[in-house]
């Protein structure tokens, strides 16, 4: 029997009990929509949360000078002075695992302004330490460019503690000139503010500048403090980090047996917890999805067994005229399939619409994608062949002279 | 007319296990129908009647002896032979019809053609209407059974049997749930079938009905007891013309 008459066949049959399929339908429909709805609240709250991870800066890398021995004594890391410029610009050009590099020379010292006075740092960076790195916008203002670290130009952003403290009037600071020590320097942007970091430093108490700025008008040194990478994505941080050390081994010119001069720090326990807490959602949603799935299909075995036991009469007839066990096999697994697939379709709809309605009225972000989806329609017709074909079995094994004289 | 043999039974014996028990239903058949008898096989209760008809009609072996259909051994055949020999050589009329419920007439009797994978959507349309013309039903192509009387419905039933042009139609006391004068207009119905060729076998324990064949088969405790051609045959329709015109019982 081709495909089209079977599929033809069985669409009658469902026609026949609309109600009772429509109810077998429900256990799959039910089970696909609350999946599709659970794995795009899931995916949007991921998506949220590593936004908000990377706004930390969840795949930032932070390279100090390490340690060094020096005639037996270890030395204080901070009185090591082992990076340079090179280092940047050799991780810039060798590293394909990192999205940016950026040198960062920090002084500590008073920030004046007017008859206001505030302690704060000073660090000399890139412009892309704040939108790539660190991913932080600016409040008001323009951002330094590299023309500016080229050229040593004397202009910072301010960080909104340093502002409260200097500008207590609520005036705006930019275009106005703040001293730094000794050296006036002239604002022309203001920054966000980002609240504590997760060591409990205010971060919004600082000064950025180009970093040759504080290198060379400063601090009056070749060194860096440190270096701030950025990898690709939280996933490649380790493996940006490993090429790192590989990178500044070489520039270092550090034999194998030396120890690394520097220390390479990434923000793994911030991945592990978050990749931890997205494996957990992710198990169990599918355990979730599974379970209703199986009810579903359950719900499928149960009614086939009955369509097989109510329809014995009608199995004989079509044995008697000529079907082959297959021909009957294949008319109820049709069947069975049908009601999976089309409960699946429905279910997918439903668990868009209702992902969609969570994020209108509950305002939770919701991600629908497509692989849920794609999935959804595979385990449905799984579940349909799973749970179709041992009722349709029986259906096909049945002896016809016993099937016709069935009342 | 020819000669050519249809069915040839030589010794069917068969036998049922039920439990330790051995129940023998055939104890040794033998008989031949040639293209375009209608023979009768009567028998009462526990005669073997069934036993045999579900033999004739391969829904089941024999446990000895052979049985050519159409000069083909069914005891050589699997499952799935003997379904396709079922689709293409036999035309089945059961007592009760057995049509599919909530579907057309004319849907009822393309069914054996759409498990003949050879046939097209067109030709099976088109040769299952021709069947219904043929018992006179070419205006209620679109009725559903039960929109159908039980006359009609059993029509329906046999224009399936003969959708397929088989060698034989085997009936099983296809007038058992008819008033007379549907039987009649059946058994007259058959009649035109077999003066037109068809070979029909039909199983009944009614005598009435048996005197419209042309051979009767008498059965009695799983062997052939009578085997003769009917003298006196009579004609259904001359039977139905008889019959008072209001029939109110």
């Amino acid at each position: 029997m081709s495909f089209f008459n079977l599929l033809r066949i069985a669409l009658k049959a469902l026609q026949r009990n609309k109600l009772r399929a429509f109810l077998t339908m429900l256990g799959i429909i039910i089970g696909v929509a609350s999946v599709i709805a659970m794995v795009a609240i899931g995916q949007g709250s991921k998506q949220s949360i590593q936004q908000a991870l990377s706004g930390m800066g969840s795949n930032m890398i932070i390279i100090r000078p390490n340690s060094n021995i020096s005639a037996g004594a270890r030395l204080d890391a901070s009185a090591v002075q082992t990076l340079t410029l090179d280092d940047v610009k050799a991780l810039q050009k060798q590293a394909p695992h990192l999205s940016a590099v950026t040198p960062l020379a920090s002084a500590k010292g008073q920030a004046i302004y007017g008859n206001n006075n505030w302690p704060t740092t000073i660090q000399g960076v890139n412009p892309q330490y704040l939108d790539v790195i660190r991913q932080w916008p600016l409040k008001d203002g323009i951002s330094f460019t590299d023309r500016d670290v080229q050229s040593q130009n004397k202009v910072c952003l301010l960080g909104q503690t340093v502002i409260t403290n200097l500008f207590p009037n609520g005036e705006s600071p930019i275009g106005k000139y703040i001293r730094f020590g000794k050296v006036p320097m002239l604002v022309i942007g203001t920054l966000t503010a980002k609240g504590e970091s997760a060591f409990g430093q205010d971060q919004d108490d600082v000064i950025l500048a180009p970093f040759t700025t504080v290198q060379r008008r400063i601090l009056s040194t070749i060194y860096l403090q440190n270096i701030y990478a950025s990898a690709l994505d939280e996933n490649s941080t380790t493996a940006a980090s490993d090429e790192i050390s590989d990178i500044l081994r070489t520039t270092h010119r550090l034999k194998s047996t030396d120890e690394d001069d520097f220390a390479v720090r990434t923000m793994q326990e911030l991945i592990n917890t978050f990749s931890s807490t997205s494996q957990l959602l992710t198990i169990l949603l599918a355990v979730i999805s599974g379970i209703s799935l199986l009810v579903g299909g359950i719900g499928i075995m149960n009614i086939m067994y009955v369509s097989v036991t109510e329809r014995t009469k009608e199995i004989g007839l079509r044995m008697s005229i000529g079907a082959r066990g297959m021909d009957i096999l294949l008319q109820f697994l049709t069947e069975a399939i049908l009601i999976s697939i089309t409960g699946g379709i429905i279910g997918v709809i439903l668990g868009i619409t209702s992902a969609r309605l969570v994020t209108v009225f509950l305002s939770w972000p919701t991600l629908v994608t497509e692989y849920s989806i794609l999935l959804s329609f595979l385990v449905c017709f799984i579940t349909g062949v799973f749970f179709g074909y041992y009722p349709a079995q029986k259906a096909s094994r049945l002896d016809p002279i016993e099937a016709l004289r069935y009342e | 007319m020819s000669n050519q043999k249809i069915l040839e039974l030589k010794d069917i014996k068969r036998e049922f296990r039920m439990g330790s028990e051995i129940v023998r239903a055939l104890k040794g058949v033998t008989f031949d129908v040639t293209a375009g008898e209608f023979v009768t096989i009567m028998g009462s209760s526990g005669s073997g009647k069934t036993t045999l008809l579900n033999t004739l009609g391969c829904l089941d072996k024999p446990s000895e002896g052979t049985y050519l259909l159409d000069g083909v051994d069914i005891k050589k055949l699997g499952r799935n032979e003997l379904a396709k020999l079922r689709n293409l050589k036999i035309g089945f009329v059961f007592q009760a019809y057995n049509l599919l419920p909530r579907t057309s007439a004319l849907e009822n009797v393309e069914l054996p053609l759409m498990y003949n994978p050879e046939i097209s959507s067109k030709e099976r349309k088109e040769r299952a209407i021709k069947a219904l013309e043929a018992v006179n039903l070419g205006d209620r192509l679109d009725h559903t059974p039960n929109q159908l009387s039980g006359g009609q419905q059993q029509r329906v039933a046999i224009a399936r049997a003969l959708v397929n042009e088989p060698v034989m139609i085997l009936a099983d006391e296809a007038t058992g749930n008819l008033d007379s004068r549907s039987s009649y207009s059946i058994m007259a119905l058959f009649q035109e079938l077999n003066a037109r060729g068809k070979t029909i076998v039909f199983v009944t324990h009614e005598p009435d009905i048996a005197s419209f064949s042309s051979r009767t088969i008498m059965l009695k405790d799983g062997r052939v007891m009578k085997d003769s051609p009917n003298e006196n045959r009579k004609y259904a329709k001359e039977v139905l013309a008889a019959l008072p015109k209001s029939d109110d019982y």
